[in-house]
């Protein structure tokens, strides 16, 4: 542990915090050029050039709203909530592994913050703790519509997590290990394994979806019903940070999805072009962050074609469609397994 | 030095909150250390290298079990009025049932380390907590009594899903 490598995880940890913060800011740009696009109209377009300053813009204004906290509330765990959301949503880049490892003066940088051997796991037990931002913030607001909003964002989310969980089973099958890491290096060339995995990675969309709370299953901040859901009763930078969080969370999904099952930082015959390591690596992340800005321009369409579901629309859907579906998944994986010989 | 700093740090953490656990006069509260306390428990099982046990731990206890307590004690909305009263006899009893339990634990701990030293999980290098280690036991040297508690799972599922399950016409 010398003081080089110590100083370049902590740089790297800084610019994971402020890539996946700048990713999210403009996300929120781009999804509403997105809808306007699609709803043919012009979309934000005043402040700067194309309407580039946007994200600024609305950061701004919410830093400058008057700040309410109900007199009724449980302070500390009002407080608390939005922070709990946020450090969730952002604490998950660690483990993804963001390209092959650079090599400077002779040593080799991997471009991931830490390479656990349960990472996989690890992202499932950060998003299973997410929910807790969500709940502590609607029932600290005091308020019938938040707790409304809690409730169902709690029990959407736990459903989904278990179909989640299990749609990715096959690809751990497939590749023998809960390494992110293993798994991205396990896919070279064009071992996708979206090409074995159709149904997981169907699955592991859908939930994503909803793990997010991203429409159509933002049942949790349905206006129509629940006039803001969870977090009716947030104004100003509290509730910036937990709109925001949906979009660091989308990241993320986004990179999951791009890691687990289209080939994270690979890039087909890209060795055979016989480029130096360091210009490799670096194709092979710009390769990743197309893969990430694909997903996530799936989102927005998504968003902007689908109309919201029902309730037990969502709770059907999620127990017995996508839930039987992983399973099935599991099934199959495991007889493909058996027949081709364990290695 | 940094893993013994690290073990009195998660336990001091560990303590505070299980003692939070049951002086707190808000159920949330009480639920919320209680979370605390199983991250603190998480802590120490990284510190052993069973990061899967850790993993598992959290997923489980923290991120399940505990957001379905929440869920409920936020329905019910416990406060003071509702709270039950205890006679002095069952808080006597509850006493003596937890002072047993303590006995018995310290006992059985109280002997563990020189008879069975060889098992027990090692500060950073133990690979007993490790995913492919539980695997092996799991699923060779205990392959029945592991498929034998899961057809125990199974059982409680079912039960559960038939006690929640409408009557029909109902």
């Amino acid at each position: 542990m010398d003081l080089v490598w110590l100083l370049y995880k902590v740089a790297f940890a800084a610019g994971l915090l402020g890539l996946s913060l700048g990713v999210a800011a403009y996300s929120t740009l781009g999804e509403r050029k997105v809808a306007s696009w699609i709803q043919d109209r012009f979309g934000p377009n005043r402040s700067g050039p194309m309407g580039i300053l946007q994200p600024l813009a609305d950061g701004g204004k919410l830093f400058f709203k008057e700040e309410l906290i109900p007199g009724v509330s449980n302070k500390f765990l009002f407080i608390l909530g939005p922070g709990i959301a946020m450090s969730t949503a952002l604490v998950t880049s660690a483990v993804i592994p963001w390209g092959r490892p650079l090599s400077i003066g002779g040593r080799e940088f991997p471009l991931q913050l830490a390479d656990l051997n349960i990472a996989v796991l690890y992202v499932f037990a950060v998003v299973s703790l997410g929910v807790y931002g969500i709940m502590i913030g609607g029932w600290a607001s005091n308020n019938k519509y938040s707790l409304m909003g809690a409730l169902r964002a709690s029990s959407q989310m736990i459903s989904y997590e278990l179909a989640m969980g299990l749609s990715i089973i096959g690809v751990v099958m497939l590749t023998g290990s809960l390494s992110l890491n293993d798994i991205a290096a396990a896919q070279k060339g064009w071992h996708w394994n979206i090409l074995v995995q159709p149904l997981g990675f169907l699955v592991f969309l859908v939930c994503s979806f909803a793990e997010c709370n991203r429409h159509p299953f933002d049942l949790a901040e349905c206006e129509a019903e629940l006039i803001g859901g969870f977090h009716t009763e947030y104004s100003s930078m509290k509730l910036g940070f937990y709109l925001f969080a949906e979009y660091v969370n989308m990241f993320i999904s986004a990179a999951m999805m791009a890691t687990l099952f289209f080939g994270g930082y690979q890039v087909p015959g890209l060795d055979s072009l016989g480029l130096s390591q360091n210009v490799a690596a670096l194709v092979g992340t710009a390769a990743l962050f197309l893969k990430i800005s694909v997903f996530i321009f799936f989102f927005w369409w998504v968003r902007w074609t689908l109309p919201r579901f029902r309730y037990d629309q969502l709770m059907a859907l999620g127990w017995k469609t996508l839930f039987p579906l992983a399973l099935l998944n599991i099934a199959w994986t495991g007889l493909y397994l058996a027949l081709r010989g364990f290695k | 030095m940094m893993s013994s700093i690290l073990f009195y740090g998660l336990s001091t953490l560990l303590f505070a909150a299980a003692l939070l656990v049951i002086l707190s006069r808000n159920p949330i509260h009480s639920a919320l250390w209680l979370v605390t306390a199983f991250f603190a428990v998480a802590g120490h099982y990284v510190l052993l290298n069973a990061q899967f046990l850790a993993a598992v731990h959290v997923i489980v206890y923290a991120g399940a079990i505990m957001v379905l307590f929440l869920f409920t004690i936020m329905l019910l909305n416990l406060n003071k009025e509702t709270e039950p009263q205890h006679s002095l006899l069952v808080k006597l009893a509850g006493l003596v049932a937890g002072g047993m339990l303590l006995v018995v634990m310290v006992g059985a701990l109280r002997r563990s380390s020189a008879e069975t030293a060889s098992d027990l999980a090692t500060v950073h290098s133990g690979t007993v907590g490790l995913v492919e280690t539980l695997g092996k036991v799991l699923f060779r040297d205990f392959l029945l009594p592991f498929e034998l508690s899961s057809i125990l799972f199974l059982a409680a599922l079912v039960g559960a899903v038939v006690l929640g399950k409408k009557e029909l016409g109902e």
